[in-house]
């Protein structure tokens, strides 16, 4: 019998051995996106992957994944687990995922496909290929779990619709469009290393274990299934890195340049993290910062110490990322509150008892700058003064988050920052965003913002109400405004048994 | 020294995981949170076979900790017999 092959042999007979030279084509013309960065790759020889996984174990540890989580699926549905969740408010925190997340598993999914093309390293780009059919399972997987809930709440029925056109999920959105629209490098340490190595461990697990916390089995099962693809994307990320920064000195500080500019652009899309993680979940497992601590500052301090051998030091910003944790969950939810009526979901004033866990959990500022307000809400809403902003936020050119966070030295004073281009000016939220914009000018002065094409008429109108009934497909007075006396909020009653 | 992490989805096949784990690695911290179990160690962190494979009382191929890992910290180093998560400090 012929002796097993170990994991090494079989990784190299199966996936180095499958590369070929070009003898009668140029291969700088079948790899033509692998220069232009400035990117120096001397031999591709030398990239490693530890986990050695062929595609063969591929598919077999990937369907039974499949074959576990769909199990639980249809348990979960068969149930009615929807009944489950510990609370109704906490569904709106999954309308954000669908609307605002899955979809960027299906641009993952492309980016991973292309990149997963372009370069010309086999064991790369086997490693890409795997990569980008599990994001393709993520998506699909994602919008399946979701399915159910979409029979019973309101505000899932349209999500991809709304992913290409609603305000705040052009934020996601542009994020992907960025990474994808740079070289492949670019997208690797954006998405492979960033994102991936320390950003989206901050919403697939700490959140996904509040998912389970709040008794929602389907999201809890596809997050963890997702999130163990995640630890090979993990993996992936920091080899592309160590790779890059070994195979030339050159490389050291284009790559810095982008560890700078994806760390900033990843914290900024996190903020909808934060504050589902504070906010939206009924039942806390842990704050915001506690999160931020562990999954950023701890895990990503470490893989910081291991990469200053190369020269590369700790993201620009960091500073300012540290200060951060104490306010953006604050900030973000107090202006979806304000602007309830325009979002996709429904958004509330924090019981007593979670104002108390917050001052807990936020010592330093939340009794000092955001309780007092949740105290106005509350007083305005007894009166029966709901309060709904009129006006459409300023956005940030970068980001295209509104204009929502502070000086983080003066958390009352909102940060403002502006540069004119061509004659033009342009406003940023922050310096990180700013500088970023002026890096790349020719890229961000294309930004599709969603408030200047509301206001440029390219999103039908003329008010508000046709913009978001018509252009974004939201039911209105069942998508939007707040979670008391929504239908979502009277059928559960209906479902619970209590007036 | 910085720490190295893993965790696991919290279900049976885990528990004899984190035991083999704990037995090889006195010095690790395991934290149970809902759903998931978090341990982390500085220095350098070992989930050996054998150990895996005496606690479950049957094979197990080191490449079955994909199905239920949900993350992890550290530089990979993986074989037929272990894998290893540490930091280059």
């Amino acid at each position: 019998m012929a002796k097993k092959l170990n994991i090494k042999d079989k990784y190299r007979l199966l996936t180095r051995d499958l590369d070929w030279d070009f003898s009668y084509e140029d291969r700088k013309e079948a790899f033509p996106f692998e220069e232009f960065e400035g990117i120096k790759i001397t031999d591709w020889s030398k990239w490693e992957d530890p986990f050695r996984l062929t595609m063969d174990s591929y598919w077999k540890y990937q369907a039974e994944k499949e074959k576990k989580l769909y199990a639980i699926f249809d348990a979960f549905s068969q149930n009615n687990g929807h009944l489950n969740v510990s609370d109704p408010r906490y569904v709106n925190a999954i309308k954000i995922f669908l609307t605002g997340v899955s979809p960027l598993e299906y641009q993952a999914y492309q980016g991973f496909a292309h990149v997963g093309r372009q370069f010309g390293g086999v064991g790369a780009r086997v490693a890409c290929q795997m990569q980008s059919l599990d994001e393709l399972r993520h998506v699909q997987t994602q919008i399946h779990a979701m399915s159910h809930y979409n029979k019973f709440f309101d505000g899932f029925q349209d999500y991809s619709h709304m992913h290409d056109r609603v305000w705040y999920l052009s934020v996601p959105k542009s994020f992907f469009n960025d990474a994808r629209a740079a070289g492949p490098f670019e997208f690797m340490i954006a998405i492979g290393f960033s994102f991936e190595y320390v950003l989206t461990n901050l919403l697939f697990v700490p959140f996904m274990s509040g998912a389970a916390h709040n008794g929602d089995m389907a999201t809890v099962t596809f997050g963890f299934s997702a999130q163990s693809d995640e630890a090979r994307h993990m993996t992936l990320g920091l080899e592309v890195i160590k790779f890059l920064l070994e195979q030339h000195e050159d490389n050291v500080p284009i790559v810095q340049k982008w560890i700078d500019k994806w760390f900033w652009r990843g914290s900024r899309l996190l903020t909808i993290v934060a504050m589902m993680m504070d906010y939206m979940l009924p039942n806390k497992v842990m704050s915001w910062k506690e999160a931020w601590e562990v999954y950023f500052e701890e895990a990503g301090g470490a893989l910081f110490k291991d990469l200053a051998r190369y020269g590369i030091k700790m993201p620009k910003y960091a500073e300012t990322i540290e200060k951060e944790k104490e306010h953006i969950s604050h900030q973000a939810w107090w202006t979806f509150y304000t602007h309830g009526h325009a979002a996709g979901f429904h958004t509330w004033i924090p019981t007593d008892e979670e104002l108390d866990w917050l001052s807990e959990k936020y010592p330093e500022t939340f009794d000092k700058y955001y309780r007092p307000r949740w105290e106005l809400a509350k007083k305005m809403e007894a009166e029966g003064k709901r309060f709904y902003t009129k006006a459409l936020p300023q956005l940030c050119t970068t980001c295209q988050i509104p204009m929502l966070f502070t000086e983080m030295d003066d958390p009352t004073q909102i940060c403002y920052r502006d540069t004119v281009y061509n004659g033009d000016r342009y406003h940023f939220c922050s310096d990180g965003c700013k500088d970023i914009f002026e890096d790349e000018p020719e890229k961000y002065v294309q930004s599709w913002l969603p408030v200047h094409q509301i206001f440029q008429g390219n999103c039908g109108g003329p008010d508000v109400e046709n913009v978001l009934a018509d252009f974004y497909r939201m039911n209105l007075g069942a998508d939007n405004m707040d979670m008391t006396d929504s239908p979502d909020e009277k059928r559960w009653k209906q479902w619970k048994g209590v007036a | 020294m910085s720490k190295v992490y893993i965790a696991l989805q919290d279900n049976d096949e885990s528990r004899y995981i984190v035991e083999a784990i704990e037995e090889d690695n006195p010095e690790a911290t395991v934290i149970h949170m809902p759903a998931m179990i978090r341990i982390e160690m500085e220095g350098r962190l070992t989930v050996n076979r054998e150990t895996v494979e005496e606690k479950m009382g049957r094979d197990w191929d080191v490449q079955e900790l994909h199905l239920n890992l949900i993350t992890l910290g550290g530089n990979v180093d993986e074989d037929d017999d272990s894998l290893s998560l540490h930091w280059n400090e």
